[in-house]
């Protein structure tokens, strides 16, 4: 003869109470709610921005290095000598290395259009070894090589073949490029590493240098080196590219800015978290504060609880149930909540949407504790009442 | 005849300044089959003696039995089982709980049983039937009028067939037609075997019952039925 309360009853007899009072139970849910929401949405968003500079540096690659023509001592614009591509690629460390340089020539559709109206596209001369260098592929035709290099062809960005009105180069457009005629080999997809090469059009340097007078000095030399190898060669690159004045070269690391920024995010997500915990927090004690107030209004209930048999046990259950519950329907709802928020903000600035399962996870355990905690106390004040003191105060 | 209730040299102190007396010795048997009345003013001592007999309380003297098992020597897990299984209490203020519905709360009588919930639920729907509610079966406690609450309170008390019920003032929230239609339900039900035990002031209720054990001052009166 035992009393005794089925486990199966113990979700409909916590939920009596939720159930009667229904915009409390809302309100007492929301408190949590939004401590996991701001938590998990903390991390999501976090998590999104991080993957997408993550993404960023993969395209790039660790072992990105470019050489670019820096500032004199003055101030004035350097130029790198014309030696400098060779030398770079023969650095040690280096595995591949492609010269660009900037033409001071513009390039049309044809020779009706009025000078001037460039649609800011320039000309640069390449080494055939870009494409390689950069990972860049091509939508159409072919790129420059030794022998394309001599004669006047040219190779589009993707954005300059979409203002010359370029769409194929099977019946061998032209175009007016420095008051000549050039022929158009091919159109380079989009390169991520090197924008300014979408509204560029490329040539060979024989070619701009018989026609345009281009003396060799390259602009910006991009290097690929040895992954392991990168820091050693990045510091070698200055005096190689220049020995008289190593001071002029300037030498980047395209992921360097980005690791940067995978830094910083990480220690203002620390900040957040912490304002969440607090959200979180004030929560739980909104849900101790609701339940023991409800233990007090519910004494009537608790005594006859107790007078058709509960043992202390089963009214402390019955509440502690409630008060998890509660916990559980904010966690839910705040995971619900921050994924959402990610998502939002995630979409606005372009980011993959991104919410760790972990997070999701660890944020509802976090809700269910919480509850669980807050219970507690109001759980052990209803099951110590007096039954007869309950009833005849109810 | 078996004893359903025994009462035997029951006293109840409650502490305080002077400390309160309500029970002093308090002795009789309800036998099973019984319909008794305990009356008495107020101040007499009845609440005391519903809480020790409805088992949520106990004797600081003497020794309260409910089919022999002395309330004084449980613990709160045995006393609840006793509650549960061998006691129904029927409260004045009926006690329901009012968003559910009149079978979930005759049936929440069975709930400290362990009795899954549909059987709990046929046994509830037999028992509404039995006090003349069947109709109002689905219908949220908080819908029903003053008699029709108190029948439920009755079916829950009764839903488990236990040893005594218990009822305090039954009739003391009523107007006189429910409150006459519920001691007429009473005596239906004990005329099907059911022991029951009426805690009243009114003495017009407690004269309707087959026996009268009159309290006053925390002693034992005068009793119609005492012999044992």
């Amino acid at each position: 003869m035992k009393s005794r309360l089925r486990v199966a009853d113990l979700l409909p007899v916590s939920t009596v109470g939720l159930r009667s009072r229904p915009g409390r139970t809302a309100l007492s849910i929301l408190g949590v709610a939004i401590g996991i929401a701001a938590m998990v949405a903390v991390l999501g968003v976090t998590r999104s921005s991080q993957s997408d500079v993550l993404t960023q540096i993969d395209r790039v690659g660790t072992n990105l290095l470019t050489v670019a023509n820096g500032k004199t001592l003055r101030g004035a614009e350097a130029e790198l000598p014309s030696t400098a591509g060779l030398a770079v690629s023969r650095t040690p460390g280096v595995s591949s290395s492609a010269a660009t340089a900037t033409l001071p020539v513009r390039v049309y559709r044809s020779d009706r259009i009025p000078p001037g109206r460039t649609g800011g596209l320039s000309v640069r001369v390449a080494d055939p070894g870009l494409l390689d260098t950069l990972d860049a592929t091509l939508v159409h035709g072919r790129f420059l090589d030794r022998a394309l290099a001599a004669h006047p062809v040219a190779v589009l960005g993707h954005y300059t073949a979409t203002v010359l009105g370029i769409r194929d180069v099977a019946d061998r457009p032209q175009i007016y490029l420095g008051d000549r005629w050039f022929t158009v080999a091919g159109v380079l997809a989009p390169v991520e590493l090197a924008p300014e090469l979408d509204a560029a059009a490329l040539i060979g340097a024989p070619v701009a240098a018989a026609l345009f007078g281009y003396q060799g000095h390259p602009t910006r030399i991009f290097v690929r080196a040895e992954t392991e190898r990168t820091d050693e060669v990045a510091g070698l690159l200055g005096r190689a590219a220049n020995p008289a004045h190593p001071e002029e070269v300037a030498v980047s690391r395209p992921s360097e800015a980005l690791t940067a920024r995978l830094a910083v995010t990480g220690g203002t997500t620390v900040l957040l978290l912490g304002l969440g915990a607090v959200a979180l927090l004030v929560g739980g004690i909104g849900i101790a504060n609701v339940l023991v107030i409800s233990v007090l209004e519910r004494r009537g209930e608790i005594g006859l609880r107790r007078a058709l048999g509960a043992t202390r046990g089963h009214v402390g259950a019955q509440f502690l149930a409630e008060s998890l519950l509660l916990g559980a329907g904010g966690g839910a709802v705040g995971v619900l909540l921050g994924a959402l928020i990610t998502y939002a903000v995630a979409a606005s600035r372009g980011w993959p949407t991104l919410v760790p399962a972990g997070a999701a996870g660890a944020g509802l355990a976090a809700a269910v504790l919480i509850g669980g905690c807050a219970g507690l106390y109001p759980a052990l004040r209803a099951a110590r009442l007096s039954p007869t003191e309950a009833l005849r105060t109810a | 005849m078996t004893a359903a209730l025994e009462l035997v040299d029951v006293g109840k102190t409650y502490p305080g300044t002077p400390p309160v007396a309500s029970l002093r010795g308090v002795t009789f048997t309800v036998r099973s089959g019984e319909l008794v009345a305990v009356a008495g003013p107020s101040g007499s001592g009845k609440t005391t003696l519903l809480n020790l007999a409805a088992g949520l309380d106990r004797p600081s003297t003497g020794s309260v039995r409910i089919t022999g098992r002395p309330v004084e020597k449980l613990r709160d897990r045995a006393l609840s089982g006793v509650r549960a299984h061998l006691l129904g209490v029927v409260f004045q203020q009926f006690v329901l709980l009012e968003r559910l519905s009149a079978t979930e709360n005759v049936a929440a009588g069975l709930l400290y049983r362990g009795v899954p919930a549909t059987k709990r639920r046929q046994a509830a729907l037999v028992a509404l039937e039995r006090v003349g509610l069947a109709h109002r079966a689905g219908f949220p406690a908080a819908h029903l009028s003053g008699g029709e609450r108190q029948r439920v309170a009755i079916a829950r008390a009764l839903v488990g067939r236990p040893a005594v019920v218990l009822a305090d003032e039954p009739t003391g929230n009523l107007d006189s037609a429910s409150g006459d239609g519920v001691v007429a339900l009473l005596h239906e039900l004990n005329a099907d075997g059911v022991t029951i035990v009426v805690i009243t002031h009114d003495a017009r209720i407690a004269a309707a019952m087959h026996r009268q054990v009159e309290l006053k001052d925390g002693l034992v009166v005068r009793d119609t039925g005492g012999a044992a």
